[in-house]
Order: structure tokens, then sequence, then C-alpha cells
């Protein structure tokens, strides 16, 4: 049950950082590199200013506005320097490393002893794991709320425009590189919180932590819309997180299986694959077809 | 009735094609005046498609100057110029959103060129006016409100996109060949559509066509462009006496 629990916290936490990433990969059409780079500089910063006396929220909110300066960075490299985005990405990515080395100082920092938003009173009385559902829960009410309100304004509805027909967008005078750079900023911010809150989870900051999220990001996404398949765009944004949380349960039952927890960059990269080739293959094998006659054929 | 609402003066386009440069308009002059409806002819490499880009602001000339309405725009960007300025592609899917809906779509092209804010979307304030406007084409669009664009057969996207370049009266409409990718009746029920939008609200449009007879039986002026030229320049009362032949021989002995 426990482990339920945990991964339902994780799920949640995990899926901001897939929410995050929804807004370039979905919305803009792009994969923004980046992200393995924001998220833990989102947990660096986060980890430093709680180790400097910062109140966790607050912390928490600086690592929203961390993400959004890496996420200023590749936008700016994309839009106005021309670099193809795969690369601009890459680029913020290991330029990042160097940085989140100078601001922990060292490759790991602990938060043992120190104050995070797990530790606040009304946390420690519930039951174990519950304190990350709560927190999670918490956090992406709030992105939802947020997102979901911003992508029915006039400026939303402008962004998702410039993903979809950049060269329509264009002619209707919208700002095309100003609303990719947006959405940049905005992806990152929230992979930035998702970093934070992690990092304070874990109960520390380390500097290879992001290695591998922008497939757990990925998965988040392809798992939400396997799953639920056609809906609205904030309903899209529910499935992601959904997603994240489902996906949480796939590497439970994996770990349940045996495999070993250094196993887990394989498996999720497999799984993510899988997933990304499900419309080649149920056209390839006829999967549909199969399982229609295996319904029908014995009648 | 006869003032000018754009003006191009002197405009030289180049293209560097690998390591020699090639001018595509070559001092290319002409004024369009308000409630022009002007066919543009002229074969392919002519220039048409530069010479709209170029209007639009997709292109920077080398040389030469835009105006519009008197006011100098050649160093404005497309999104600028996209609040005077509007156009339909040729290819269906370049006009239109196709995960947005119609009814957004139509939003979107409502703000033209205006400053989009954090203010909420008005799509239901807003969906009986759409649905008067789309039931105008007659070809059932207004049912497909919430329909994505991209699920439309070419025919109706090319109709939303028209519907969504002239809702907003711009200065100048630009068509680059917009019927050119439909069946022969479609295309002919958007020309019917065309016609009946631009005449509506006296608009100012230039059409490029390849049709000869689209060329003859629309519009009030027609121009012949031809190695970065005008090579041609009929007007309304000349336009009205030329024929397909005529046509047909001017291009035979200038374009050969």
């Amino acid at each position: 049950m426990s482990l339920i629990t945990s991964a339902i916290g994780q799920g949640l936490m995990w899926g901001i950082l897939g929410v995050g990433l929804f807004l370039t990969f979905r919305v803009l059409n792009f994969p923004d590199m980046t992200v393995e780079g924001t998220f833990p500089f989102g947990a660096a910063v986060a980890v430093t200013a709680i180790t400097h006396g910062m109140s966790p929220l607050l912390a928490t909110l600086l690592a929203f506005v961390a993400g959004m300066l890496a996420g200023l960075a590749t936008g700016l490299l994309y839009t106005k320097g021309k670099i193809p985005i795969l690369l601009a990405g890459i680029l913020v990515m290991t330029a990042l490393y160097s940085i989140n080395l100078r601001v922990m100082g060292k490759a790991n920092v602990s938060l043992l002893n120190e104050n995070t938003l797990f530790k606040a009173k009304f946390l420690t009385q519930l039951p174990q794991y519950f304190d990350g559902v709560v927190v999670g829960f918490l956090f992406v009410v709030v992105t939802l709320v947020l997102l979901g309100y911003f992508l029915q304004t006039e400026l939303g509805q402008a962004f998702i425009a410039t993903g979809d027909n950049v060269t329509m967008a264009r002619s209707l005078g919208i700002k095309t590189d100003g609303m990719t750079i947006m959405g940049l900023m905005v992806s990152n911010g929230f992979i930035g919180i998702s970093g934070a809150l992690m990092a304070q989870s874990n109960g520390y900051a380390d500097v290879s932590m992001g290695i591998g999220v922008i497939v757990i990001g990925l998965a988040s996404i392809i798992i939400g819309e396997v799953a639920f398949g056609e809906l609205t765009m904030n309903q899209r944004l529910v499935a992601v997180i959904l997603g994240s949380i489902l996906y949480r349960f796939v590497l439970l039952i994996v770990l349940q299986l045996g495999f070993n927890t250094d196993d887990l960059k394989l498996i999720s990269a497999i799984v993510l694959a899988l997933a990304l080739m499900l419309p080649t293959l149920q056209k390839k094998f006829h999967v549909q077809k199969l399982m229609r006659n295996g319904v029908t054929r014995h009648e | 009735m006869s003032e000018p609402i754009l003006q191009l003066k002197d405009i030289i386009v180049t293209v560097n094609t690998g390591n020699e440069e090639r001018q595509i308009l070559k001092q290319l002059n002409l004024t369009i005046n308000r409630g022009d409806f002007v066919t543009v002819l002229g074969t392919n490499g002519a220039g048409k498609t530069t010479l709209f880009n170029t209007i639009a602001g997709n292109l920077q000339p080398a040389a030469g100057q835009v105006l519009l309405k008197e006011r100098d725009i050649s160093r404005d960007n497309e999104e600028r110029r996209a609040q005077h300025l509007s156009r339909v592609f040729q290819d269906p899917k370049m006009g239109t959103a196709p995960r947005m809906t119609v009814a957004e779509n139509l939003l979107l092209a409502q703000q033209r060129g205006q400053r989009r804010t954090l203010k909420l979307r008005k799509l239901r304030q807003n969906r009986a006016h759409f649905h008067e406007m789309a039931a105008e084409i007659g070809n059932g669009l207004e049912d497909h409100l919430d329909t994505p664009t991209g699920n439309l057969s070419g025919g109706q996207r090319q109709a939303l996109s028209l519907l969504m370049a002239t809702m907003t009266t711009p200065d100048i409409l630009l068509l680059d060949e917009h019927t050119a990718a439909l069946d022969p009746k479609t295309s002919e029920q958007l020309m019917h559509y065309t016609q009946q939008r631009i005449t509506q609200s006296n608009q100012t449009c230039l059409m490029i066509t390849h049709h000869l007879e689209d060329a003859l039986a629309y519009g009030n002026r027609l121009i012949v462009i031809d190695d970065g030229r005008i090579e041609a320049d009929f007007n309304a009362a000349e336009k009205q006496k030329l024929t397909r032949e005529q046509l047909y021989e001017f291009f035979d002995e200038t374009l050969s």
C-alpha cells in the first residue's frame, strides 16, 4: 500500500515536469532538451536557497524563475540565433551542468536537518508517503488551473496557433518568436518547480539528477495520450498528470518483477520507445484487427 | 476613387543561387488604387509569388520602397504588416491551424494585428456572429464550428482561409492561386464566394491565377508579370475588350 501511495506522490510531482514538457513537445511541436538541465537547475537553486535560510515555498518559486531563465536562453538561441532547437536545448543543458555545480558548490547537497515543504507540521502527522501526495496534488492543481486559464486567453490561443501553424500565425500578426520564447520559459519554469519538489522529497539535490528526465516527461505525455485518447486541450493536461502516475505504476511493477533500480533508465527508454512505436506497430501487425478477430471468430 | 493605397517603387529582389546572384524582381514599379481587384498573370518563375512576398514582408527587397497609404513600410516585418494586409495561400494547409477548431481559427483571425493579452478569449460571445458568417459561404461550414480544421475538406479550408483573411477588411488582400489546389467545381464555388466577399466590402485585392478565364472574368484590372517586371497593365476598359486569344498571343510573343 505504501508503495502505491509513494508512486502516486511521485507521479504527481513528476507530472508537473510532464505538463511543462507538454507545452513544448505537443503544443509548440518540438522536443526541448533543456529539460535535462532545467530539472537539476530547479533542484540546485531551491536546495541552495533553503540551505541559505530561505523558506521552502519561496525557494520552490525561485526554482520556477530559474527554469524560466534557462528557457529564455534556449528560446533566444533558437529564435534569434537560428540554432536548431535540439542543439539549442543541448547547449543550454550542457551549460547548466556547470552552472548547477557553481550554484551548489559541489555535486551533491543534502537537505538533512533543513526545513523543506515536506516538514510542514500538518504533513508530518500524515501516514507515511502521504506528504508527497498532498504536496504533489496542491502543486498540480495550481499548475493546471494557471495553465488551463492561460491557454484559454487571447495570448494562450496565439501561443497554441504558433505551434500549430507558424506560417498562419505570423500572417495573422502573431509574434511567433515571442510566443516560442514565452512557451519555453513557462515550460522550463514548471520543470524547475518539479526539480525543486523532487529534491525536497528525496532530501538532496544531485548534479546528475537530470539524466533521462526528458524520457520520463515524454513517457507521461505518451502514456496519457494512449490511455485516454482524443481530448480537449485542458483535459490533455490532466491526462499528462494521470499518465505520469501510470508510468510510476509501470516502474513499480517492473521493480516488483525483480529488476534492479540500476536497470530503470533502460526500462524507461524501452517503455517510451514501445509507446512511441505503438501507432506503427498497430498498423504493421493489425493489432486492432487481430483483437477484433479474437473477439468475434469463435461465435 | 483612384487614391493609391499601395505603391511599389523600383523594387529589386535578388537571390543567391550558389555563387551567382540572380535578380527575381528587376526595378519593378506598381501602384494599386483603393478598390482595385487586380488579377495577376505570369509564367512560372516570372516573380509573381516573390512580388507577394515582398508586399507581405516575408522578403526584404535589396532596393526600392513599399508604401502603404503613403507610409513607407519597407522596414516593417511580416507580423507588423499583418495588421493591414492579409493573404490566402495556394496550399489549404497553410491558412488555418489544423488542430484548432473552425471557431478558434476565426477568433484568431478576428484579432488580426492586434495585441493579444491575458484576457480570456471570447469564443461563446462570438459564436452567433461566426455562425452567420460561415453560413454565407454556402458549403456547410457553419455546422462545423467545433471541428478541428484539419478534418475539413480542402475546399472548406480554403473558404475558411478566405473568410479569415477578409473578416477584418484589411487594406490589401493577397490571393496566391488560392483555388489551384481544388477540383474544378470546388474551385468555381470558391471563386464565386471570393467575388462576393470582395464586392461586398469593396476590398482591394491582388489575385495570382493560372486560369486565363478567371483572370478575364474577375477583377477590374489585369497585370502580366514577366521576368521580374510588369509586362502589361490593362485597366478595366481595356480588360473588358481583352479576349482569351489575345492573352494567349501575348504570352506566346513575350514569353517564348
